[in-house]
């Protein structure tokens, strides 16, 4: 019997300490666990390093003062190129950043998720990756003269990942066309909470998908939090779509402290429950 | 709807992407940005049926999907998921063509941010694959607005790998192959000795001192020749099929 790992929202964020290492699943403004991001900002929790494939998840927690770096390839709301609250925050110097690209991240966390301390990858060669990031290192190949970046693990303390479909024992399940790297976050972290739109039954997954769609299982985790409508104002088909005038609400929001203020305190200092009903328009 | 009428700038400019792609044979024609989206799939439904292209997101369609519509349809052919996409790009299957905010004599790209990198004066899109692209695949670069903003002497941080850079890699950067630049002015590439940005041809009604006078620094010009112009089946296929709703006027307005 698979044991219940059914958990709140609360539970999960107790977890994160002052200093942590942060994995956020989803990429750009796509299926991201904004029920927990939201609880996160709420926290009084700080200097977080957050890793991620950022979008809107980045940007709150930076504007919300929860950030100390971003290891990050890019921040986008995807319809809107630029995350607005997450350049207020670089451009101002509130934060300082590991620059990567898209693949080298994606080696740094499957790095961590299976216990070596970097993967070589020709990508950073020639290019300022490496003037950014002072610390990282070439590794030259044992066969041959190639000399490669080594890409260092980016192990995580935390993992919050949002999946369509969960069951009681933390397995998930995804149903839009692009699993991302959910199962890598969750298998580079120490600690794993997935949240999900609606709990299942074990044998009623394959009524939502193929056996493909079953990306997460429980190995990966270690809590289950059903949060219908968790991932808004992110896209998270073929539940729901981008809601795109949020997003633009939320975009608005950057451009004032007064503008911030209004829209932090309608829609970030409220609980879960208060925020659904004030987005249920 | 359908349109009548001389090419526009917007149509020199989608068939000049498109001849990027020819003879790049069996590989994943990339194109970023609606005018190169426009010109990719011009190349597949002409001279290159045999690209693979994909609808934008994670699926590799066979059938010319028109940019702009909502719900097109499409003939799936396959799955290529992120993480299939970066099997793709350092396998060396991949021609993409990506955006510039600033580009040197030599290529190399920005698109990060401006200035300081510990708090730059403007935060752009990051790293985003740009390094990875560029160390293993074939890259061209569209720029919708030539001007000395885009094309400058130096970069404030190279995000996509140049020519000099590359060579100075030696063997490490043997995958490199960056190509052409298409400009809403004309078409460049990177064919002289030593690597530097060159001008192959203007746009018609374009002349080489406006595109002198919009080039931060100075180009290599021989023999410059006149873009090609849209045959009349091109232009059949973008107005009726490619862009049936003009997505590619509002990129470069006539």
């Amino acid at each position: 019997m698979a044991p219940d790992k059914r958990i709140s929202i609360d539970d999960a964020v107790a977890e994160v300490r002052d200093g942590m290492t942060v994995g956020i699943g989803g990429w750009g403004s796509r299926r991201k666990p904004m029920a927990i991001v939201r609880a996160l900002a709420r926290s009084s929790v700080r200097d977080l390093r957050v890793v991620s494939y950022g979008g809107p998840d980045v940007g709150i927690l930076c504007r919300t003062g929860k950030v100390r770096e971003v290891v990050y390839a890019f921040v986008s709301l995807d319809s809107i190129a630029l995350e607005p609250h997450f350049r207020n925050a670089r451009q101002s110097g509130a934060v300082t950043t590991m620059e990567l690209d898209e693949g080298m991240f994606l080696l740094g966390l499957q790095a961590a998720a299976w216990r070596v301390p970097f993967l070589p990858t020709r990508v950073g060669l020639g290019s300022d990756v490496m003037r950014c990031n002072p610390g990282l290192r070439t590794v030259r190949s044992p066969y041959g003269d190639d000399e490669l970046v080594a890409m260092p693990a980016l192990e995580l303390d935390v993992a919050f990942v949002h999946m369509h479909r969960g069951d009681r024992g933390g397995n998930g399940q995804y149903l839009n066309v692009d699993p991302y790297f959910d199962d890598l976050f969750c298998m580079a972290a120490a600690r794993r909470f997935m949240s999900v739109e609606r709990i299942v039954d074990t044998g009623d997954f394959a009524k939502e998908g193929p056996v493909q769609s079953l990306r997460i299982n429980r190995l990966m985790t270690d809590g289950v939090i059903e949060t219908p409508h968790g991932g808004h104002f992110t896209e998270c088909v073929p539940d729901y779509g981008r809601d795109e005038a949020f997003q633009k609400e939320y975009a608005a929001s950057a451009k004032s402290d007064e503008a911030w203020e209004a829209f932090r305190a309608r829609y970030v200092d409220v609980t879960e429950a208060e925020y659904q009903q004030a987005v249920s328009r | 709807m359908t349109r009548d009428g001389a090419p526009t700038r917007a149509e020199v400019c989608a068939v000049a992407i498109a001849e990027c792609f020819r003879g790049d044979g069996e590989i994943l024609a990339n194109p970023i940005g609606t005018i190169p989206m426009i010109g990719g799939r011009l190349a597949k439904a002409t001279f290159g049926p045999e690209l693979v292209m994909t609808d934008g997101e994670a699926l590799l369609v066979e059938n010319i999907v028109p940019v702009g519509v909502a719900q097109p349809d499409k003939v799936v052919a396959g799955w290529n998921p992120y993480r299939a996409m970066f099997d793709v790009v350092w396998s060396g299957r991949r021609h993409v063509i990506m955006g510039a905010s600033q580009l040197d004599p030599f290529g190399n790209q920005n698109f990060a941010f401006i200035g300081d990198p510990a708090s730059p004066k403007t935060q752009l899109l990051g790293m985003r694959g740009a390094p990875g692209n560029t160390i293993n695949d074939k890259t061209s670069y569209w720029i919708p607005a030539h001007s000395p903003r885009v094309f400058v002497p130096e970069v404030s941080v190279v995000s996509g790998v140049g020519h000099d850079r590359a060579a100075a890699l030696g063997d490490g950067g043997r995958f490199h192959r960056l190509v052409h630049v298409v400009t809403n002015l004309c078409v460049l590439d990177f064919a002289p000795p030593d690597h530097r940005m060159r001008l192959v041809s203007v746009h018609p009604g374009v002349t080489v001192d406006e595109v002198v006078a919009a080039t931060g620094f100075e180009l290599v010009i021989g023999d410059v020749g006149e873009s090609r112009v849209p045959t009349d089946e091109e232009l059949r296929l973008i107005r009726e099929v490619i862009d049936p709703n003009g997505l590619g006027e509002q990129e470069v307005p006539s």
